[in-house]
């Protein structure tokens, strides 16, 4: 098998809804961190296959949204089903079918490359053979696959994280600030990983607030606002003020 | 389960074995205790010699809190708790590696402190079966009850202080049937020791019970 191959063999749907069923329905949904109400009835349906864009602005809510589709965070009211689980009930039973790349690297900084992503991936119970292909794929063969993850910098931090996701084969990617910290080419190589996943079978969801980039790779985009959302019928041309100067997200909510 | 639980255990060995904190600092903290109990009562060697035991198992339990918080501080560090949420993992698999790779450090320290104690204290080991059983089952009970109390107090800012408070009343039944057994062996009357044992093997099987029931919930909580 080519490694670099390896998102074009998406894992697959154990016990999961039909495969028409969209991949991620939320109707009036409500989700709290603590007494706050976070998410505060959205709305949102995306298709098998499809890349939605969340865009909003800080706190807005995207970050809570991306968790509560991983099954970190419960939804206390309304209606919500991802790859056919409903949420309500299990909240939590999604998460093996799940990948979520969120602002924290979720790596042990003593292992090394390899550890860490052969650790996750044989957590997933995926095969060894699909981390070693995810760091192929990564850039993170050869000497840095031996190096701790303490020593390397943020962008291959993101990148291991990235190959713990992509050795896991999730049936739905939620990516939050994907771009953030990487190069242009880790950036260009985020949004190849995308595709590649859709085009195997798999969901996107991510936040981005690098617009450009973001938008030109989204199939359709939905702004979040105040812990609710808006789905926008085309994606549009991000205005002068959606763009940061800088690329890191803040976001805590 | 099994298959989680051993994963989660040569991961945290192999972060042991590649950070060294057990080597350089818990086991010097350990062998520290032993040298600075020897100081303040050696001029009694009597009452150092009585007293032997006690402070072997003080020793073990100051210092595997060490290696408990340690267990939990990686966890606690650039998202891994909500990796592990995300991971598919069994809560009741995480929860025994995590105990069987403390209680695999817990033995090596054990193992050290023990050499400490003959050389330090000049103590004349007898009774090795009790010994070896007091260790076994002792050593199971701390790692199982640290491992529900470390998840516990995880989440919390206050957690290195927290733990200790929490744990070490829980605790007390270990460091008295320990103490007791070890007392026994000592005086080359097992015969005495070995009901300690068997309360030592209750309070472990307890805590691995209620590890495995209750480490999903308050990993979930915490």
């Amino acid at each position: 098998m080519d490694p670099t191959e390896i998102v074009a063999e998406p894992g697959p749907p154990p016990g999961g809804g039909p495969s028409a069923a969209p991949a991620v329905r939320l109707r009036r949904a409500v989700a709290l961190l603590g007494s706050f109400p976070a998410l505060a009835g959205v709305d949102l349906e995306v298709d098998r296959q499809e890349i939605v864009l969340l865009r909003g602005p800080n706190g807005a809510g995207k970050t809570t949204l991306l968790r509560t589709l991983a099954g970190l965070v419960p939804v206390t009211q309304g209606e919500a089903t991802v790859l056919g689980i409903d949420l309500v009930r299990d909240y939590k039973a999604v998460r093996p079918r799940v990948g979520l790349l969120g602002h924290a690297t979720g790596l042990y900084d003593e292992l090394t490359v390899a550890d860490n992503v052969r650790f996750w991936c044989r957590a997933a119970r995926a095969r060894a053979v699909d981390a070693d292909a995810a760091m192929v794929r990564l850039g993170l063969d050869g000497r840095l696959r031996n190096v701790a993850v303490g020593r390397l910098s943020a962008g291959q931090r993101r990148r291991t994280s990235l190959a713990c996701l992509v050795a896991r084969r999730p049936e739905l990617w939620l990516l939050d600030e994907p771009h953030a910290g990487l190069d242009q080419e880790g950036r260009d190589l985020v949004d190849h990983l995308v595709r590649d996943a859709t085009a195997a079978g798999a969901t996107v969801v991510m936040s981005s607030h690098e617009l450009d980039r973001a938008v030109a790779l989204a199939d359709r985009t939905v702004t979040v606002t105040g812990g609710t959302t808006e789905d926008d019928a085309r994606p549009p041309v991000p205005g002068p003020a959606e763009i940061p100067e800088g690329q890191e997200s803040t976001d805590v909510a | 389960m099994w298959h989680d639980a051993m994963l989660v255990a040569g991961k945290d060995l192999r972060l042991e074995v590649r950070s060294r904190v057990a080597l350089n600092q818990i086991v010097p903290f350990a062998l520290l205790v032993l040298v600075l109990f020897a100081f303040a009562l050696d001029p009694d060697r009597g009452l150092l010699e009585r007293a032997t035991p006690g402070l072997y198992w003080v020793a073990v339990l100051f210092s595997g809190l060490l290696a408990l918080q340690r267990a939990f501080t990686v966890e606690a560090a650039d998202g891994n708790r909500d990796a592990l949420r995300l991971s598919g993992l069994d809560p009741a698999g995480i929860f025994l590696g995590k105990a069987m790779a403390v209680g695999v450090q817990l033995l090596v320290l054990e193992v050290l402190l023990g050499i400490g104690v003959a050389v330090l204290y000049t103590t004349q080991f007898a009774g090795w079966p009790l010994l070896l059983a007091t260790v076994g089952v002792a050593t199971v009970g701390i790692a199982a009850a640290g491992t529900l109390y470390g998840v516990l107090a995880a989440g919390l800012r206050v957690r290195e202080t927290l733990l200790p408070l929490l744990l070490l009343p829980v605790l007390a039944p270990v460091l008295i049937g320990s103490t007791r057994a070890f007392e026994a062996a000592l005086a080359g009357a097992p015969a005495e020791g070995w009901p300690w044992v068997g309360l030592l093997a209750v309070f472990a099987v307890l805590y691995i019970l209620a590890g495995v029931l209750g480490f999903g919930p308050l990993l979930e909580e915490s």
